[in-house]
């Protein structure tokens, strides 16, 4: 592809701008390496802590009209395995950033997996605190501005690679949270993680999901993450990475129109296919050059003009 | 989804048929993630076809908490499904077809048979078990091909009935001993499917073996039940004698937990 699709997150070098989401595949390098093959700008890691995790058991997902309700229960091989994952990673040739999706239940517990990952190759980390099932860590730090804070402040003293904070919805100022994360040092955002959901099966008149409350992602939940990029991008400077229900080109476009740099796609690689990083770059390329822009970075946060 | 019957296949394995469009209209290989309510929701290849009547049937055999409260189920019972889900068997225009099953491996192989036979393949199929106890759709796959050139080749490792020793030892045997197979389907332990791929590779037959991971999503997104860069329940379950030469690392030697950490065969 043209480089009129390069953009630069954090010091983060991506030749288009779609990313493979955290928690989709990126259980270990194969996997990884496979979505950047198929045209990936960069990709995230599942969510990795400094113990092995089996998850909750299954039902884990329930697939529900208007997108994908799950509560995996952040399921990973703690950093520890995982390095080698990674290693195997940069090995097998990785031509795109790879960054590490870690969590934790302290900030030093953040700051231990973000720097055994970026001694393992990670070319950045991305802070989950904003898992919505999983007490004590994720949304129960993201939902507090001054944890957020502490979290980004310890991780920004473990490792010298980019550090972004993945965010999320189930707060009544996502921009206070937003500010809060960059204060603190956070290099960019992502916006946004999945939205507290759940489903009850009428037959039997339970709870569907093993954990009872999960995260909805998928279309249903993309007008949600476009309000949330917006006024985060009206309030801070750092770069915004879209993320929720982003499908086709279209959405993508959208996205980058709110404000963001880049998009995260992951619930769509289920109706889609791994083909759609590249059906979305094509589309995005398309669209520039019809509105006759010479890069990317031209349409990013355009909409805030009106 | 209530549970229209079931049915003793051997002591420890019962099949559930249950009345569903989409899975009955499946392919062979193709399967369904069962939820059986409030305990858990496991992935079960599809193991009865029947378009006509809309019937479709899971076999199981009892090996955990899931599996032991699916067992204690009864008709009227309800139960989730969802799919069905993966790709299925390939059925090439081939004659000559070896299908070896071991264990419960033959719920996905028994409506492949029945597809093959229905389109005048010859089939061979070796059927592996542990003791005659053991052995699954014996009658079934017997009366299948009773009426054609095909047959059944029975292996149990006590020697309780047919040949005593391994399946992949009895197929051996007929790969250097008669004419060439067009191709050789497998399911069954992963040690057994990756003997036959060796010796689908030593003998130069095609090769399609259906591989069993943990899942959870079924839908290509999670990652739990990855081989090199395929997923198990999206690009698989079938795998071509060519993908599972590039993933020969991992085939046979481990899977993943639900962890992601790698579990030695």
């Amino acid at each position: 592809m043209t480089n009129r699709l390069a953009i630069e997150i954090a010091g983060l070098r991506l030749s288009n701008p779609t990313m493979l989401a955290a928690g989709i595949l990126g259980l270990s390098g194969a996997s990884l390496l496979e979505a950047a093959k198929n045209g990936a700008g960069a990709v995230v890691t599942k969510s990795v802590g400094l113990q092995p995790r089996a998850g909750y058991a299954n039902p884990a997902v329930v697939q529900v009209g208007c997108g994908l309700l799950n509560a995996m229960g952040l399921p990973n091989p703690g950093t520890k395995d995982f390095a080698e994952e990674i290693r195997e990673l940069k090995k097998g040739g990785l031509k795109v950033p790879v960054i590490a999706s870690v969590f934790g239940f302290s900030g030093e517990e953040f700051a231990d997996a973000a720097r055994v990952l970026t001694r393992a190759g990670a070319d950045g980390v991305e802070l989950n605190v904003s898992c919505p099932h999983v007490d004590k860590t994720g949304s129960e730090i993201g939902q507090n501005p001054s944890l957020v804070a502490k979290v980004v402040k310890r991780v920004k003293n473990a490792v010298d690679t980019p550090v972004i904070v993945k965010l999320t919805p189930n707060v009544a100022d996502i921009v206070e949270v937003a500010e809060a994360g960059v204060r603190a040092g956070a290099d960019a955002i992502v916006a946004i993680n999945t939205v507290r959901a759940m489903a009850i099966n009428v037959e039997t008149a339970r709870p569907i999901l093993a954990n009872k409350i999960g995260g909805l992602s998928g279309s249903a939940i993309k007008p949600i993450a476009v309000r949330c990029v917006y006024e985060i991008y009206e309030n801070v400077k750092v770069p915004i990475i879209g993320c929720g229900g982003i499908t086709s080109w279209r959405d993508a476009v959208e996205f980058m129109l709110a404000g963001a740099s880049a998009v995260q796609i992951g619930t769509a690689i289920a109706s889609e296919g791994l083909e759609v990083f590249k059906s979305i770059t094509v589309g995005i390329d398309s669209y520039i050059m019809e509105k006759g822009f010479r890069s990317v970075k031209e349409i990013v946060g355009l909409s805030h003009r009106h | 989804m209530k549970i229209a019957s079931f049915h003793d296949e051997t002591s420890v394995v019962k099949s559930f048929t249950f009345h569903d469009r989409l899975c009955a209209n499946a392919e062979p290989g193709q399967f369904v993630m069962i939820w059986i309510p409030g305990v858990d929701e496991i992935p079960m290849s599809l193991s009865t076809l029947h378009p006509d009547t809309n019937e479709a049937a899971v076999t199981v055999e009892k090996v955990g908490k899931a599996t032991k409260t699916l067992h204690r189920m009864k008709t009227e019972d309800t139960i989730g499904v969802r799919g069905p889900f993966g790709n299925s068997y390939v059925i090439s225009k081939a004659q000559n077809v070896m299908i070896v099953g071991g264990g419960t491996g033959l719920a996905s192989l028994a409506p492949l048979a029945e597809r093959l036979v229905e389109q005048r393949a010859k089939v061979t199929l070796l059927i592996g078990a542990k003791a005659r106890r053991d052995l699954l759709f014996l009658d079934r796959m017997n009366q299948l091909l009773s009426q054609t050139e095909g047959q059944v080749i029975i292996t149990t490792e006590d020697a309780s009935y047919g040949v005593k020793g391994l399946v992949t030892e009895s197929a051996k045997k007929l790969l250097s001993q008669r004419g060439k197979f067009d191709v050789i389907y497998a399911c069954g332990p992963e040690q057994m499917m990756y003997k036959m791929f060796l010796l689908s590779e030593k003998f130069n037959v095609q090769f399609q073996a259906s591989l069993e991971r943990f899942m959870r999503c079924a839908i290509g997104l999670c990652g739990t039940c990855i081989i090199g860069k395929y997923r198990v329940c999206r690009d698989g379950p079938v795998f071509s004698g060519r993908q599972l030469r590039e993933v020969k690392d991992e085939f046979g030697h481990f899977s993943r937990g639900f962890d992601g950490r790698r579990i030695a065969f």
